[in-house]
């Protein structure tokens, strides 16, 4: 028999913000809850460019002064010569609005699902399920020692790396044309107009991605790249430190540097007996924007009360389970579906093609920021260009 | 015939695990957050090099 202290109705593997979520609300909804993180730090290394749309956060939990670096009042998009376009503050939409803390967010959220009741444990690291008849065996590894716990179902928000999905049938190996390869610097005593995000495109520049600046306060800010690898002929930190030169950037204060693997490519399936995926894990980040941050916190949120639900009932099973994937495509899969669609298009598009496209943004009437209110007014005015894409964003 | 080994400069990389993520024999591993190649695994296909930020992977001749 097992000791009922290592029984769980759920273990989440990874305490990012999709996890913590997860735990929190299938804590709230009364579940026993784990939560393990492998790192001996929640919220570090953070591999994040930290920006969240205002909205879409403040729906999901009440924003705290504390982990907001910064606010932005829109973006500057640069074309691949260099034309600038200045979105406002009215127009500010997804992924522009605030900058986090994530060190301080990532913790705070951990936090709340601890006060929801949910137990936490660092420098811990899942190496390996078991499955039983009635549970799964989850072994775990905290600071060397080896132990099992019990859970009925297993959340993985284990990231980019994730080894749970794999563990329990989702393959969710990347390949090369379904990754950005990012790497970022804070920077002190920068010289760009703080209020903005800053975003430069260009295929010469970043092949297959862009390059971000994100204020965090004062003079600092995320500077940072992502390249897809199938077209990139040299690592991503020898783009950005070509482009930082180029650019003049006075590279004499970087405070911090951190690299991770953004996936850019959505899957059918993220659950399976058992088993449901969120975040990076669920490859959840936009394909377009690279933004992960709601969508995993939104996954999470979904998770844990599809776990709730699965235990109410006592089915586990993969059938019941794929209400999680219904119910995470009808929010934000669509979208994800979509901007896949346009970024295939994007890949394609020469430095040219960008450039008269951000061109002709200069003139458009956007009601919002996002891709979807972007592409809307560049499909109105580039109908041939798009014309294969209309269905979906008109 | 020489054999060939990914190895990783541990001064160069940023524990990121994107190397992870496209490993198809999952070789690569971020065991807490220490990168680990399990040469027995490995077949030096090179994806994880491709794929690293930090050029902190390449294949070696051993």
């Amino acid at each position: 028999m097992n000791d009922v202290d290592d029984v769980y109705d759920v273990v989440v593997v990874g305490a990012g913000p999709g996890g913590s979520m997860a735990a929190k609300t299938a804590a709230e909804l009364g579940l026993k809850v784990l939560m393990v993180e492998k790192r001996q730090e929640i919220g570090a290394p953070v591999r994040c460019a930290e920006g969240v749309s205002k909205e879409e956060l403040s729906s999901l939990v009440d924003v705290k002064k504390a982990w907001i670096a910064a606010e932005v009042a829109g973006a500057k998009i640069y074309s691949p010569s260099n034309e600038v376009i200045t979105l406002s503050a009215e127009q500010a939409g997804n992924e522009v609005g605030y900058i986090l803390e994530r060190k301080i967010f990532d913790r705070w959220l951990a936090k709340q699902a601890a006060k929801a009741g949910a137990e936490v444990m660092v420098k811990t690291t899942a190496i390996g399920i078991e499955k039983k008849k009635e549970s799964l065996k989850i072994k775990l590894r905290r600071m060397g020692e080896e132990f099992d716990v019990y859970a009925s179902i297993v959340i993985g928000a284990d990231g980019v790396e994730s080894r749970v999905g794999k563990w329990m049938g989702i393959d969710t190996t990347l390949r090369l044309n379904e990754i950005e390869s990012c790497v970022q610097y804070l920077i002190t005593n920068l010289k760009y107009d703080m209020d903005y995000c800053h975003f430069w495109l260009g295929h010469n520049r970043s092949p297959g991605g862009y390059i971000w600046m994100f204020p965090k306060g004062n003079s600092s800010g995320n500077f940072g790249i992502g390249v897809m690898p199938s077209m990139a002929k040299k690592p991503a930190k020898a783009y950005l430190d070509d482009f930082l030169e180029k650019e003049g950037v006075d590279t004499t204060h970087v405070v911090e540097v951190v690299a991770g693997g953004v996936p850019v490519s959505p899957m059918e399936k993220a659950s399976a007996e058992r088993c449901l995926l969120v975040g990076d894990a669920a490859r959840h980040a936009d394909p377009i924007t690279g933004g992960g941050i709601i969508n995993a916190m939104k996954g999470g949120k979904i998770a844990g009360e599809v776990a709730a639900e699965a235990v109410k009932r006592n089915d586990f099973s993969a059938k019941f389970l794929s209400v999680y994937d219904r119910r995470w495509k009808e929010d934000f899969g669509k979208t994800l579906e979509r901007n896949k669609a346009l970024q295939k298009k994007l890949l394609k598009m020469s430095d040219e093609t960008m450039d008269k496209l951000v061109r002709c943004l200069k003139d458009c009437d956007l009601k919002d920021m996002s891709v979807g209110s972007i592409v809307k007014a560049l499909i109105k005015k580039n109908p041939k260009l798009f014309w294969d894409l209309k269905d979906l964003f008109l | 015939m020489p054999s060939k080994e990914v190895v990783v400069d541990r001064f160069k990389c940023a524990y990121c695990g994107a190397c992870v993520s496209v490993c198809k024999n999952n070789a690569n591993e971020l065991v807490e957050t220490f990168l680990v190649i399990n040469r027995e695994l490995c077949n030096c296909c090179g994806l994880c090099v491709k794929v690293c930020p930090m050029n902190a992977l390449r294949i070696e001749e051993v």
